[in-house]
């Protein structure tokens, strides 16, 4: 009897499940055949909305400040106005300027818009953008004019800029990788525009190729961009595959959470992502990381003082932190995050773990993820002497290999900005 | 004809372990909003009940409705503090909501008000316009939106009890300068433009003196007439 009535059961489990996976299917039949569906699609995995929207501001009117090392400056209206926004472009016009970053006038567009990465978008992914971008509402509001400092307000600048740091052209498939790999290197690449942080920016704003996905600082948020090429960073070679699509489509996971600047882009873009796109990215990041060598282990700090700080950062740490990350830094993962083994922990840049004791911070609320933990802010509650002893003592403990940080980078990070 | 039966058994096997799972997951965080809002406790306390520093508001009690507004500004930008806009900036409005309603509904006792620090002309002068306004100056009396209790109403206004001068005077500048603005009829941006910055030092001295009322709640929506339109109070 209990046997049956376990069969029946399973029987009308399956048949759910299988409901469920036609009704999925004709789903995805629909998305594939409508270009307006596909079009916001791939506009998400843009993340165009983030730039292109301003806070409280109708969507892609523009207006958001972009602040750079060079001025301020402000994203366009992208709606199909006529007058203000783009509702004048053909869908060639719209190609061009994604693909060679000039306006249809020719006019050269500032490279704080991803045209690096989006010049490998293909023209049919181009197409389908360009017909969901007309089919929102125009909003009738003209752009906010730029403010740059004297010379970048010179826009032939930007000829230079390109020269050394442009190469104009659609993504090429590598033929000894699998679809699903370069799958996922079209959308890191391209609309992803991962490399625009995680790759190191010089000082004349600009990412060589050869360093591409190699880590950087941001320049104006003071977040510091790990490597997606080196496993001492946010490479991700000894990840699993789940855990990485994890964290890339909840912004939690069994490794670590995101937070500050990828939390936006979880938030707005990768959440959005198919299961099939968000493994391609996995596997194709999971590809390209690689064991590096350990940095030298140096540390601004004499031995001794060193030791008495971690020392003090234990008695912190014990107080503090242990209720949530465990007196082991095991966590209680995916929500609590684990501390020991966490390459965001012991990277060479201390900024992030420093400006989390300081700051505190929640994951993005996402579909998987919708009430999110959140770490306390501690800038109240500790010294500056506190928090470099306690991001020293996590740093260094239960095998973790980073080195010690003093109390001087830590008070810099107070005043770095929020946002 | 074992092996037919072996693959659902264990299917189900698998499914009741991943329901148990679910019910009473291993080593993980209390699945409760006080676990979730540990991030607010340093600045508000772990009830809301606020902490020694003067500058943070006590949370505990206010209307849901208002602190769902607050959320919603300093989500946006609209409400500017650095430290408080990088923390909701990726969260949703149904999890702002939640948070809104768990403050709302926690009910640590009110402080003792702390003796003031100015004379008996200033309190004087701060009950008067608390209580009567000045009409010649187009200042309504805060217990005419706030209360005739000041403990607010539902679901928009807030209760002024329980908060430090301090904190007062800095959120009637900012409503003054426009650095603390609200949606549309921007009430306590009108009457703050009406207020001097010696009448802002005693209304905030004096409201910061009143004693714990015997019910703080505030009071249902609708209970009295607003004497003017506000955006975070629709009619």
């Amino acid at each position: 009897m209990g046997f049956k009535l376990s069969i029946k059961l399973l029987s009308i489990k399956l048949l759910a499940l299988a409901a469920f996976t036609t009704a999925a299917a004709a789903q995805d039949k629909d998305k594939t055949g409508d270009i307006v569906a596909r079009g916001e699609y791939l506009a998400r995995a843009g993340d165009c909305t983030a730039c292109h929207t301003a806070p409280e501001g109708r969507l892609f009117a523009g207006g958001r400040a972009m602040p750079t090392p060079f001025g301020t400056l402000y994203t366009s209206n992208i709606t199909p106005d006529p007058e203000t926004g783009i509702g004048k472009w053909s869908a060639d016009d719209f190609y061009k300027t994604m693909h060679s970053g000039r306006f249809p006038d020719g006019g050269l567009i500032y490279p704080a818009m991803p045209f690096a990465s989006y010049t490998k978008v293909t023209r049919a992914d181009s197409d389908a953008i360009f017909a969901y971008l007309r089919s929102v509402a125009p909003v009738n509001q003209k752009n906010k004019p730029h403010e740059l400092r004297f010379p970048y307000d010179n826009r032939q600048l930007i000829l230079g800029w390109r020269t050394l740091f442009f190469s104009e052209g659609e993504f090429k498939p590598d033929p000894k990788k699998s679809a699903e790999w370069n799958r996922g290197a079209y959308l890191v690449e391209g609309l992803g525009h991962c490399g625009m942080c995680h790759s190191p920016i010089n000082a004349l704003g600009g990412t060589s190729q050869s360093d591409a996905f190699k880590g950087g600082l941001i320049p104006m948020q003071n977040w510091y961009a790990p490597s997606l090429t080196s496993n001492r960073e946010a490479g991700l070679g000894d990840w699993s595959i789940k855990d990485i699509t994890d964290l890339l489509q909840t912004g939690v996971s069994m490794r670590g959470v995101v937070y500050g600047p990828m939390a936006e882009v979880v938030h707005n873009s990768l959440q959005y992502l198919n299961d099939e796109d968000t493994r391609a990215m996995a596997v194709y990041l999971k590809g390209i990381a690689e064991p590096s060598p350990p940095p030298a282990a140096s540390s601004a700090l004499p031995t001794s003082e060193s030791s008495l700080l971690i020392s003090l950062g234990k008695t912190v740490y014990d107080k503090n932190c242990a209720s949530c990350h465990g007196t082991q830094g095991e966590g209680k993962p995916p929500h609590w995050p684990p501390l020991a083994n966490n390459q965001s922990i012991e990277m060479q840049s201390a900024v992030n773990p420093i400006r989390m004791v300081l700051n505190g911070g929640y994951p993005p609320g996402t579909k998987g993820n919708p009430m999110p933990y959140g770490m306390p802010p501690f800038a109240g509650l500790l010294s500056d002497n506190e928090v470099a002893a306690v991001v020293s003592y996590i740093r260094t403990a239960w095998g973790n290999r980073g080195t010690t940080v003093s109390a001087r980078e830590a008070n810099e990070l107070r005043s770095a900005p929020l946002n | 004809m074992f092996a037919r039966f072996t693959a659902p058994a264990i299917a189900i096997a698998v499914l009741s372990a991943f329901d148990g799972a679910a019910a009473q997951p291993a080593n993980q965080p209390p699945d409760t909003m006080a676990a979730r809002v540990e991030a607010c406790t340093p600045c508000h306390g772990n009830k809301g009940e606020g902490t020694s520093d003067v500058y943070f508001p006590r949370l505990a009690g206010k209307p849901a409705g208002y602190l769902y507004n607050q959320l919603l500004a300093f989500r946006s930008g609209r409400r500017k503090y650095p430290p408080m806009n990088y923390l909701l900036e990726f969260l949703p409005d149904p999890y702002l909501e939640a948070m809104a309603e768990y403050f709302a509904s926690e009910h640590p006792p009110l402080p003792q008000p702390a003796p003031s620090e100015v004379s008996k002309d200033v309190l004087a002068h701060g009950e008067l316009l608390a209580t009567s306004g000045d009409a010649g100056r187009n200042i309504p009396a805060c217990v005419s939106c706030h209360g005739p209790g000041l403990t607010g109403m539902q679901p928009g206004i807030p209760g002024l009890l329980g908060l430090r001068a301090n904190y007062i005077s800095a959120q009637l500048g900012g409503w003054r300068y426009g650095t603390r603005t609200a949606k549309s009829p921007d009430c306590m941006q009108l009457v703050a433009g009406h207020l001097t910055e010696a009448d802002v030092t005693a209304v905030a001295a004096w409201l910061a003196t009143r004693p714990a009322p015997a019910n703080p709640a505030p009071v249902p929506k609708g209970t009295y007439a607003l004497p003017f339109g506000c955006g975070s109070q629709p009619n």
